[in-house]
């Protein structure tokens, strides 16, 4: 394998799939590299899991190409593509020993039997379940029998693995446990990696870059910290995370909503244009008393944006508290934040008492309106 | 290695060939209507003078068989009938389906067992008459007398005892009913059979089923043929054979020649044989009345008199009537079937 | 980038997958098995329904006569069409008429005398017209001269033309079409009993403590093994007039409606109650504990729980039961009397008359009720299954000493009664002759005396029973497979769903028939088959493939859908996956499915009456005709040895399971 390159590995050029007069995909155009783990995220029905069959074959999109290692595979049946694939279900087969499943594509294939009972075997201590092999799937956890079905995918060396929600069935603890010996197995084989998942924090921790899809069109395509931080969509930015939301009027460079004009991030907005403002419960920066006071020990970024707020419900969430902010400037509106354990005792926030807030002007985003029934989260 | 493959196979084949000339067999398909443990017998006497003609059988009841050769009538399996009611021949000759044949001998037969065309469509075997079979035992307990005329038979003291095969479906029921229209004429036969279904207990499907009805007391008179009822009187069925004495229906078994048969010498060789003195005798153990005259003696348990008492059956004039007088019966009758309670 | 929303999708043609090797091999077999479909099901009953408009008239343009005076001088040439114009002394409706039909030429002569010295001349007018003289048959234009005395004696034959004609005459012969009422009568009247004995028996095998629960549902799937006319022999002998029982009755005579209605009773009861008491066992706990909680009384319970709960159950068994009794014909055959019914006239229209296009006429009439019975069935089911995939917690039957003791004794009574009319039969075939000498011997069971084949009877349904089985199950589970596990071709594959369903609304006498007139025809390349062991087996499986379809459709869902993908992707051919995992996971359905085809091949009589041959006879063909002959205790042996058989066949079956699936199904087990 050649280093991931500038040379994209698999090309997704303007896919379409219709359902009759539904369009499931729309104009979906994407290119992975060699190597890469990319995430499809997205509420359920925004066409993930149809793209994901569409680059495997198993759903033949309506329209467009789909290019691997410069081959067109547009219309190649499953078996003439070149992936391995593990889905939700595990789909293991119930009648075979876990090395006859992981055998399964070895077979027939010419290959000596001495090799084949080798790389079984590389295969299982690469899943770590070196003394499984004579057990049927069915004697196997959750956990165990999706890496059989992992070791099964990638037994054949394929030049992608595609995983349709292979953690989606597990439950919490294995989900995290098994989201990293994926990634850890991922960067050792270096194959190229596309995941379907509805869950961001799988997204956000496993992915080289995460396509955020909503409705058959992808809305964001970039690093887990570019989608978290700078998403390029209202939708993104709800999706993803917590986001507080106001309708607002913008100026040059500032968004009025509640009972104040605030500074936010630069937008291509006229004056007067009715958007959506957003922040992220986290970036609201709690300040105590006398913060406003230059000099003061707390250092404001944007002192424009500082407001008198009461505190209102708090709510312990382990390592922050989610604070409900109401009053003063905020008008009708209320803003929900999120403070760390430390600032809570340092300020000595309690329900009902004055806080001063600062909503960092590059933290407040502005969206066009009209996008807000797009959250799903 | 493909040539070789085929020089092999055109060997065997070949070799198959030849092999089946060597034998010089030849295979007559036959239908026939002729009962299952006869058969076998007259199979095993042919062939012991005929090895060198195989007979493969079709053996059913006399509608099926019938049924049978009609349906195929466009593309005929058979090349010989065999021993089929002669009704049912003629039915067969009316479609145009029999070969005529004047096989060796048929001077020598009794007239009426010849088919008046010369040549002959077919030849007859030997005769079946229609006779009452009267449980003797059910009789005495019911304290019924036993009749002796079909007249005798609507007496109000048979109410519902008495079973006869429906003419619709079967050939002895279709033989009695033309007769009676024969003997009675058209008007008093279907006033008669009017009294008589007063009396009738059920109408059966087939022509033998009322004789083994009375056997086994299941009614106490069945309509039916007479070799039917020697055979379960034989069984120790107690039984008395009542031939009517106002004479009785009858049909023959009959052979022919079906049109257009591949093997038409073989089939000659078998209807030859078929009607030659042998092959009476041969009849003559279940048959009381035989298509050779002088050849015939009395049968166990049946009654000397039958030939006697067959009446002049008009087999053409049946044949031709056949679907006016069922269509006529089953308007009379069968509409007003429910059974009897 | 939301703005791609606005964009519009190309147009042009949709993207086709090419087909590789494999899915070319998939849509070859789907091809084959449809076509097998449309052979054996589809262009049979077509030919079937197009035979039902083929009607006969006399054409009566097509003869023309001539008369002489007393000299011999002939006149005018004059068609039967002018005669009759004058005459009007054949009404037009007496002009349709069947196969077999003749019309005296003398009809059209009303001052013919056969003494007359006058002579007589007939031709056709074209060279398919034919007349009989005599018994010779005449086609053609030539001129034929007769004398009188010979002219009365010819007959006019019918041609054939297209049309309503045959409907017609069904329906205005009283007596054919009484029949259509008494079938629905008798349909109607086993049904209800049917379903509510079965009832009554699966609610105490399901909500009872009762003890033999086993035993019960042992002997509640006999008459499944046994020809449906069975019952009727062995009514006869418990009350025919000759009967053990007959005084029960109280002169009320067995045969006729009653005794098909008790012997329907028998054979449809293991269907209804294999439907009601599936419908039972899904029912949920908790709609119980729900009820008791709300104190409703056990009474009120049973008839807002448990009734609607096993309502579509009861539904289908009611159309099922319906059904099998509709177009049942060995029972009405054995015991209907002069009860005439639908399936009994199909029979006695081909077979008793050679009337095969009326026959054709009847048979449609009786797949219009089967076909209706079948679309509300499916209706039902789907509902059913909805219910069925909820989940429920399955009711568990607590003691109650009392209720499981009525229970107990309802149950006996019923298993009484099933037992005991296999007991008389098997009784009736050991008697030597009934009833005047009851001595026990086995000469009822030389079959070589009788009618219907002897002993070669029997085997020959061993052979047709394991050819069905095998080829059947390979035909059924494959098509399945097919319907169930391909991707695309979705147009195909719902066609053959559809033709996979409908033999279950087809009645055998149908389906038989319909082989008759699709298979015996020169003209068909097919016709080869016709007269073989190779048509009843083909007729059998189209006859039951329906049941085997749901069964192996049932399995195969319950298959992961992704297994096709996975093996795709590891690039190995579907029949891999399908001989080393499908066929193995399913193997407890596909051995289902082959003793379902082997039990119903060797009591199967209706589909086969028709087309079986000498060589080819069969047992339960050999009970019908048998009983027919009036030889009722060698029936009674020979569906004896039909029931031996499959008892014996069941036994295998249960043990030949439980062997393959302690060793292939090991993964079963955690």
């Amino acid at each position: 394998m050649t280093a991931a390159g500038n040379t994209a590995y698999l090309q997704i050029e303007h896919l379409w799939k219709a359902f009759g007069e539904f369009h499931a995909l729309k104009d979906i155009s994407l290119d992975i590299k060699e190597g890469e783990f990319i995430c499809f995220l997205g509420p359920s029905g925004c066409g993930k899991t149809t793209l994901l069959r569409a680059v495997a074959g198993l759903d033949l999109q309506t329209r467009g190409v789909v290019r691997q290692g410069g081959r067109d595979i547009s219309t190649l049946p499953p078996s003439k593509r070149d992936y391995g694939i593990v889905f939700q279900s595990y789909a293991l087969f119930p009648n075979l020993t876990i090395e006859r499943n992981i055998a399964f594509g070895l077979e027939n294939t010419k290959r000596p039997r001495v090799e084949i009972d080798a790389r079984v075997k590389e295969l299982l201590a690469l899943v770590g379940l070196p003394d499984q092999a004579k057990k049927y799937p069915a004697q196997l956890s959750g956990g165990q029998q999706q890496r059989i079905a992992l070791a099964r995918a990638i037994a054949t060396s394929p030049g992608l693995l595609l995983l349709d929600e292979p953690l989606s069935a597990l439950d919490a603890k294995v989900r995290v446990h098994l989201r990293h010996e994926i990634k850890g197995l991922q960067r050792k084989l270096g194959v190229t990696t596309i995941m379907v998942t509805h869950d961001q924090e799988e997204a956000l921790s496993l992915a080289d870059r995460i396509v955020v899809m909503n409705h058959g069109v992808i809305e964001q395509v970039g690093s887990p910290t570019e989608i978290y931080r700078h998403p390029r969509t209202l939708f993104v930015a709800d999706f993803i995370g917590e986001t507080n939301k106001f309708d607002a009027t913008v100026a040059a460079a500032s968004v009025s909503f509640g009972a104040k004009a605030f500074r936010c991030a630069p937008h291509s907005f006229a004056n007067g244009d009715a958007v959506v403002a957003a922040i992220r419960p986290e970036d609201i920066i709690p300040h105590g008393p006398g913060s406003r006071s230059p000099g003061a020990p707390d250092v404001v970024k944007s002192p424009e944006n500082l407001i008198d707020v009461t505190v209102g419900e708090m709510e312990f969430l382990g390592s922050f508290w989610r604070t409900r902010l109401r009053g003063g400037e905020l008008g009708d509106e209320e803003l929900i934040a999120d403070f760390s354990v430390n600032a809570t005792r340092r300020l000595g926030l309690a329900e009902g008492g004055a806080l001063t807030v600062e909503l960092p002007a590059d933290r407040l985003l502005v969206f066009p309106q009209g996008e807000r029934h797009g959250g799903g989260h | 290695m493909k040539l070789r493959n085929v020089t092999i196979l055109a060997a065997f084949a070949a070799a198959l060939m030849s092999s089946a000339a060597f034998a010089e067999t030849t295979e007559l398909t036959v239908y026939t209507a002729i009962e299952a443990e006869d058969l076998a017998r007259y199979a095993e006497t042919f062939t012991k003078s005929h090895p060198d003609i195989k007979l493969n059988f079709v053996r059913d009841s006399t509608g099926v068989v019938t049924a049978k050769l009609l349906a195929e009538k466009d593309n005929p399996q058979a090349d010989v009938v065999w021993g089929l009611a002669a009704t049912s021949l003629l039915v067969l000759k009316t479609e145009g389906m029999l070969e005529p044949y004047a096989p060796k001998g048929v001077e020598l037969l009794k007239p009426k067992f010849v088919d008046k065309d010369t040549p002959p469509a077919w030849v007859g075997m030997d005769a079946w008459a229609a006779s009452i079979c009267f449980n003797t035992v059910e009789g005495k307990k019911l304290g019924l007398t036993e009749p002796t005329s079909w007249k005798d038979l609507t007496k109000a003291e048979y109410k519902g005892h008495i079973v006869m095969p429906n003419p619709a479906s079967s050939g002895t029921g279709f033989l009695d009913v033309s007769s009676w229209l024969q003997l009675f004429g058209e008007k008093d036969g279907w006033a008669y059979m009017d009294a008589l279904h007063e009396n009738i207990g059920a109408y059966t499907h087939s022509g033998s089923k009322p004789c083994k009805m009375a056997a086994s007391g299941e009614t106490v008179i069945g309509i039916s043929f007479e070799f039917r009822a020697a055979k379960s009187k034989k069984e120790g069925a107690p039984l008395d054979i009542v031939i009517p004495s106002e004479g009785i229906g009858w049909d023959m078994e009959a052979s022919a020649i079906v049109a257009g048969t591949k093997n038409l010498e073989a089939a000659q060789t078998l209807l030859d044989w078929s009607i030659s003195k042998e092959a009476n005798e041969m009849y003559n153990v279940g048959y009381a009345v035989l298509a050779m005259p002088n050849v015939a003696k009395p049968v166990e348990f049946l009654p000397a008199d039958i030939e006697s008492k067959m009446i002049d059956n008009d087999f053409e004039w049946a044949a031709n009537n056949r679907k006016a007088i069922l269509d006529e019966w089953t308007k009379r009758y069968d509409a007003k079937s429910e059974p009897k309670s | 980038m939301a703005a791609a929303t606005d964009i519009l999708m190309p147009s042009g043609r949709a993207l086709r997958q090419s087909l590789d090797k494999d899915e070319l091999i998939k849509r070859g077999l789907l091809v084959v098995i449809s076509l097998y479909l449309v052979l054996s099901l589809a262009a049979p009953l077509y030919v079937m329904l197009s035979k039902s408009f083929s009607t006969y008239s006399f054409d009566l343009a097509a003869f023309e006569f001539q008369v002489s005076d007393k000299l011999g001088n002939f006149g005018e040439p004059a068609t039967a069409a002018a005669l009759n114009e004058k005459l009007a002394a054949v009404p037009p409706e007496k002009l349709a008429t069947s196969s077999d039909g003749r019309l005296p030429a003398t009809s059209f002569f009303p001052d013919f005398s056969f003494r007359s010295p006058v002579k007589y001349k007939i031709r056709g007018t074209t060279d398919d017209a034919s007349f009989l003289i005599g018994t010779q048959l005449h086609h053609g234009t030539e001129w034929q001269e007769v004398d009188s005395n010979t002219f009365r004696r010819i007959m006019l034959r019918p041609a054939r033309a297209l049309g309503l004609e045959n409907y017609t005459t069904y329906f205005s012969t009283p007596t054919l079409f009484r029949s259509i009422q008494n079938s629905f009568l008798i349909a109607l009247i086993s049904t209800i009993f049917t379903v509510g004995i079965a009832f009554g028996f699966a609610y105490a095998l399901n909500r009872s403590k009762m003890r033999f629960k086993g035993l019960f549902r042992l002997v509640a799937m006999a008459p499944i093994l046994v020809p449906s006319l069975l019952p009727g022999i062995a009514l006869i002998y418990l009350f025919g007039n000759q009967g053990m029982l007959k005084s029960l009755l109280g002169g009320i005579s067995i045969y006729g409606p009653l005794g098909i209605v008790i012997g329907s009773i028998f054979f449809t009861f293991p269907h209804a109650l294999i439907i009601i008491s599936t419908a039972l066992a899904i029912s949920d706990q908790r709609q119980y504990e729900a009820a008791a909680s709300l104190r409703a009384s056990k009474w009120r319970t049973f008839w807002v729980v448990t009734i609607p709960g096993a309502r579509y159950g009861l539904i289908s068994a009611a159309f099922v039961v319906f059904t099998l009794v509709i177009t049942d014909f060995g029972l009405p055959k054995v015991i209907g009397g002069q009860f005439n019914v639908l399936a009994v006239d199909i029979y006695k229209q081909v077979i008793g008359q050679q009337n095969f296009e009326m026959g054709a006429v009847v048979s449609v009439i009786l797949l219009i009720p089967a076909i209706a019975a079948f679309f509300v069935d499916r209706l039902v089911q789907r509902k059913q299954v909805s219910l069925l995939s909820a989940r429920s917690v399955p009711y568990e039957p607590k003691p109650n000493r009392r209720f499981d003791l009525v229970c107990l004794a309802y149950c006996s009574l019923v298993a009484l009664f099933i037992a005991g009319i296999i007991g008389i039969c098997q009784y009736a075939a050991l008697v030597k002759f009934w009833p005047y000498d009851l001595s026990l011997s086995l000469k009822n069971f030389a079959f070589g005396r009788m009618d219907g084949g002897g002993w070669a009877s029997y085997y020959n349904s061993i052979t047709l029973s394991l050819l069905t089985a095998v080829l059947g199950t390979v035909i059924v589970f494959v098509g399945a497979y097919m319907v169930e596990k391909t991707e695309g071709f979705r147009t195909g594959r719902t066609a053959f769903h559809f033709l996979a369903m409908l033999p279950m609304a087809v009645p055998g006498l149908v389906l038989g028939l319909a082989y008759i007139f699709f298979f015996n025809n020169p003209a068909n390349p097919l016709h080869a088959i016709y007269g073989t062991m190779a048509i009843l087996v083909v007729c059998t499986v189209t006859h039951f493939y329906t049941v085997g379809h749901l069964t192996a459709l049932t399995a195969l869902k319950q298959i992961d859908r992704e297994f096709e993908p996975v093996a795709a992707s590891l690039k190995q051919p579907f029949y891999r996956l399908f001989t080393r995992v499908t066929v193995p996971i399913c193997l407890p359905a596909i051995l289902d499915i082959s003793i379902y085809l082997f039990v119903n091949a060797m009591t199967t009589v209706s589909a086969v009456v028709f087309i079986y041959t000498t060589h080819t006879a069969l047992a339960s063909v050999a009970v019908l005709n048998m009983d027919d002959a009036g030889d009722t205790a060698p029936a009674a042996a020979m569906g004896m040895m039909i029931f031996y058989t499959n008892a014996f066949a069941r036994i295998l079956h249960v043990a030949v399971s439980k062997g393959i699936l302690k060793r292939t199904q090991a993964w079963r087990a955690r």
